[in-house]
C-alpha cells in the first residue's frame, strides 16, 4: 500500500504529459465566439457597385443562412470557394456574403473568375462590422437559423470535413426546429 | 569599465516598443493615456500574445482607434472593455478575469502549493514519529562510547 504513493509523482507526470499532448491537436487560433446563441449584431451593408441587395439583419431573417466573411486578397478564400458553391449550389443553402475590407473591382473580378454562390453580398471596407461580428481572421463562416441568431461559427477555410460533420446537421437540425 | 557597463546595460534595455501611429494619438493626453492603458490590456487575435498596443496587424490597429473612439464619445475604461469583450469574448483580455469558469486558473496554484505543504508536513512528522519510536539517535552515549570518541577526536587533531 505504502509503495503506491512512489508511484504518484509517475502518474501525475504521465498524466500532465497526456494532457499536454492532447494540446498539440488543438488549433490556437480557434477561439471561442463570444456571440455563438446571440443574434446577429446590428448592421446594414451597402451591396457591391452592380448589385441589388446588400446586407443587413432584415435580410438575415426567414431561412437558415450562411455567413461568409471573404476577400479577393484572401488566399484561404480562394480555397474554401468550390466547397461554399457546392453548398449553396447542390445542398441549396443560402449563402450570404460580407466582403471585408476589399477594393469593389477586385471584388467582383474575383467572383466574376471563381463564381458567385452568394445570395448577397454586403460591403465592409473599414471592417468595422467585421469587428461587431467578432471576426479576426478571414475567412470565418457563421450559421444563423431562421430568427437571425448566430448558432455556429468557423473561422478558417471551410473543409469538406466541416461541412459534412458540423454545418449540414446543423442546418438540417436548424431547419427542422422551426 | 564603468562606461563599458552603462553602454551594456543601455543596449540591452527594451525600447518602448509601441506600435501606435502618430495619427491614431488622440490630442487630449489623459484620454490617450487612458487609451494606452486599456491597449495594453486587449489581446490581439491576430498575433495572440502581443496586446493590440504592440501589434501592427491591422485589426489591432482597427481595435486601437475603436478604444480611442469610444473613449471620446465618453465611455469609461470598464465599458470600452466591456464593448470589446462582447465581441471577442474573454479571451480578448490579457488579464483573464475571476470568475467561475477561470476558477481553476486563479486558485489552482495556491491549491497545489496547500497539498504539497500538508504532504511535506506529514512526511517531517511521521520521520519524527519513527525516530522517536526507534529511540535510536536520542540514546545517550554509553560511558565506553565516549572514550572511544574522544580517543578519536584527538588523534584527528594531531
Amino acid at each position: 500500500m505504502r509503495r503506491l504513493i512512489y508511484l504518484l509523482p509517475l502518474l501525475l507526470f504521465v498524466g500532465v504529459g497526456v494532457a499536454f499532448l492532447r494540446g498539440f491537436d488543438r488549433d490556437p487560433r480557434d477561439i471561442p465566439s463570444a456571440l455563438i446563441d446571440k443574434p446577429a449584431p446590428e448592421f446594414s451593408l451597402p451591396p457591391l457597385p452592380g448589385h441589388k441587395e446588400g446586407l443587413s439583419n432584415a435580410t438575415l431573417k426567414g431561412d437558415v443562412t450562411l455567413v461568409n466573411v471573404f476577400a479577393s486578397w484572401c488566399i484561404p478564400c480562394k480555397a474554401e470557394h468550390p466547397i461554399i458553391t457546392r453548398l449553396a449550389r447542390e445542398q441549396g443553402v443560402t449563402v450570404r456574403g460580407i466582403n471585408h475590407k476589399d477594393k469593389a473591382e477586385d471584388a467582383i473580378a474575383w467572383l466574376n473568375r471563381n463564381g458567385d454562390p452568394y445570395a448577397s453580398i454586403g460591403v465592409d471596407l473599414d471592417g468595422r462590422v467585421s469587428i461587431d461580428w467578432g471576426v479576426y481572421g478571414v475567412p470565418e463562416t457563421f450559421l444563423l437559423d431562421r430568427q437571425g441568431r448566430i448558432r455556429f461559427k468557423h473561422v478558417g477555410p471551410l473543409t469538406p470535413q466541416v461541412v459534412e460533420e458540423q454545418i449540414l446537421p446543423m442546418v438540417k437540425h436548424l431547419r427542422s426546429a422551426s | 569599465m564603468k562606461a563599458l557597463l552603462l553602454a551594456v546595460l543601455l543596449a540591452l534595455t527594451p525600447l518602448a516598443a509601441s506600435a501606435v501611429q502618430p495619427d491614431e494619438v488622440l490630442k487630449d493626453p489623459a484620454l490617450e493615456g487612458r487609451a494606452r492603458e486599456i491597449s495594453k490590456d486587449l489581446r490581439c487575435l491576430v498575433c495572440q500574445n502581443q496586446s493590440i498596443d504592440d501589434s501592427n496587424a491591422p485589426l489591432a490597429r482597427d481595435l486601437r482607434v475603436l478604444v480611442r473612439e469610444r473613449l471620446t464619445a465618453g465611455d469609461s475604461n470598464q465599458q470600452v472593455l466591456s464593448f470589446v469583450t462582447d465581441r471577442y469574448g474573454d479571451y480578448v483580455l490579457l488579464r483573464p478575469p475571476f470568475k467561475a469558469t477561470t476558477l481553476f486558473l486563479w486558485i489552482g496554484p495556491f491549491v497545489v502549493l496547500a497539498i504539497g505543504g500538508v504532504a511535506t508536513a506529514l512526511y517531517l512528522r511521521g520521520r519524527k514519529g519513527a525516530a522517536v519510536a526507534a529511540g535510536g539517535d536520542t540514546a545517550p552515549l554509553t560511558e565506553d562510547e565516549r572514550r572511544r570518541l574522544d580517543a578519536l577526536l584527538r588523534k584527528d587533531k594531531v
